[in-house]
């Protein structure tokens, strides 16, 4: 970790790595929404903060102000590939999403659930006759891991390899960017030697899918290819498993919730909305390369904006009783996946794995706290979620 | 009149409609009520049909629109002045 100056004052110099930050930021987002409520920091060469649901969603909704030509936020901005469509502003972004929506509908993501819920039973099987495991690393991490192997057509053991990437881009290159894009490189060669391989082999995956997909009227090319299999590699493993990682945190913290979700199982698509909600795992960036007011809040040029989808979820004139964690919330219009033309494309997967992860913990192991004195570790970042969460199951 | 009374039964008082401009494609509403909207093939909602809501599915219809991020469906009363 490089040294550098404590916060001072979240308001004017919040610093998302900061230690109260990444273990719980919702009492400091809380105070900053009543009081800024777009928070600002010079750090990073200037970051906006907003807190309101209303703000989040304006800007969300402005790509002609808010570009997502950069999307994370750290000490330097070191140039990368593209990864169409997330880093896509319109008009390109437009027929870029098109041609990669098509294995992303619920029609395409029920064929994936019988995978899903194998992926879960074999890991809950390793579970059997333990008297505690972790939740985080034994269980949630693996189920997107695999599961988004298996959509890539590439080998289930390729876990550990993602898991090394994504924490070296979403973590560790905060403080050093050239380490993002070492890892860019690694992962491009990485699918340059799996579509070489698809070019001879088609099979049914997504790697195949995009050497035949067509970007409008043309095909897509493969320095495209690469950026879009880099993105489902990022968007699908360490943000499902931060999810699923929440929502059993939550349980083993919570005994009432944990008995009603294991005595009414058809209740958890409803849970699974709820722990979205409160517990979102992503936080996006926006370039600011057009100024403009927001609320009263001058945006200067060249600046960035974090999205923190998690901070709209909490605001209480969006949501009654926005701090309570309400399982069986039935109106829940939450922002999780995002807002506008950026909606997380792997929304309806994600929302599958989860309750098939919860269904099929819950069906094995009804029963379970928070190891008595051991360590949770939350995730910094981009992505927030559970990295250790040791769990013992009562004999 | 009498025809009036004599449909009741199935009469059909509310229509949804999603936006297909606002639609985003979260799937909420294909979710929430399968029987009155549907997904294309690309994953974006529109109601099945006419959009007419079969009075037991009501409560379905303000569900679906209750949790739609984009705020892309509309909920219409019909006939009330006929």
């Amino acid at each position: 970790m490089s040294s550098r100056a404590p916060v001072a004052d979240w308001a004017s110099d919040f610093d998302h790595r900061d230690s109260d930050w990444v273990e719980d930021p919702f009492p400091i987002w809380d105070e900053l929404r009543l009081k800024c409520p777009i928070a600002h920091t010079d750090r990073f060469s200037g970051v906006y903060f907003p807190l309101r649901y209303d703000d989040i969603r304006a800007i969300a909704y402005d790509p002609e102000h808010f570009s997502s030509r950069r999307l994370f936020v750290r000490e330097g901005r070191p140039p990368l590939p593209k990864a169409p469509p997330i880093t896509s502003d319109p008009p390109a972004h437009r027929d870029e999403r098109k041609m990669l929506l098509p294995p992303f509908t619920p029609a395409a993501v029920q064929k994936l659930e019988p995978r899903a819920r194998d992926i879960c039973r074999e890991l809950l099987e390793c579970l059997a006759n333990r008297s505690e495991c972790d939740g985080a690393i034994d269980y949630a991490q693996e189920i997107p891991a695999r599961l988004t192997a298996h959509m890539l057509g590439v080998s289930e053991d390729s876990g550990d390899q993602f898991r090394k990437w994504i924490h070296e881009f979403f973590e560790l290159s905060i403080a050093d960017p050239v380490i993002a894009v070492r890892v860019v490189a690694e992962i491009t060669d990485f699918f340059k030697r799996e579509i070489a391989k698809r070019r001879t082999a088609p099979g049914d995956d997504l790697v195949s899918y995009l050497i035949n997909a067509r970007i409008g009227e043309r095909a897509v090319e493969e320095n495209e290819m690469t950026g879009i299999l880099r993105l489902l590699l990022f968007a699908g493993i360490d943000t499902t498993w931060s999810a699923i990682g929440a929502a059993l945190w939550h349980l083993a913290n919570h005994a009432d919730d944990r008995r009603w979700l294991a005595a009414e199982p058809q209740l958890i698509p409803t849970a699974v909305e709820e722990f979205l909600r409160a517990y979102a795992p992503v936080t996006m960036g926006r370039e600011i390369v057009k100024e403009t007011d927001i609320n009263g809040c001058h945006f200067k040029e060249g600046e960035m904006v974090m999205l923190a989808f998690g901070a709209a979820n909490r605001d209480p004139a969006a949501f009654p009783d926005a701090d309570r964690v309400t399982i069986d919330r039935a109106e829940n219009r939450h922002a999780a996946f995002g807002l506008g033309i950026h909606r997380c494309i792997g929304s309806t997967l994600a929302r599958m794995e989860m309750r098939v992860a919860l269904e099929e913990w819950l069906g094995k192991f009804p029963d379970f706290t928070l190891t008595p004195g051991a360590v949770v570790k939350w995730s910094m970042g981009t992505v927030r979620g559970p990295r250790q969460l040791p769990i013992t199951f009562p004999k | 009149m009498n025809a009036r009374q004599h449909k009741s039964a199935t009469t059909v008082s509310l229509r949804v409609r999603v936006d297909r401009v606002l639609c985003q494609g979260h799937a909420r509403c294909v979710v929430l009520a399968p029987e009155l909207f549907e997904a294309d093939e690309f994953g974006g909602g529109r109601e099945i049909g006419d959009g007419g809501v079969p009075s037991d599915l009501e409560n379905k219809a303000w569900l679906a629109k209750a949790n739609c991020p984009e705020f892309a469906i509309d909920v219409e009363r019909l006939g009330e002045t006929a």
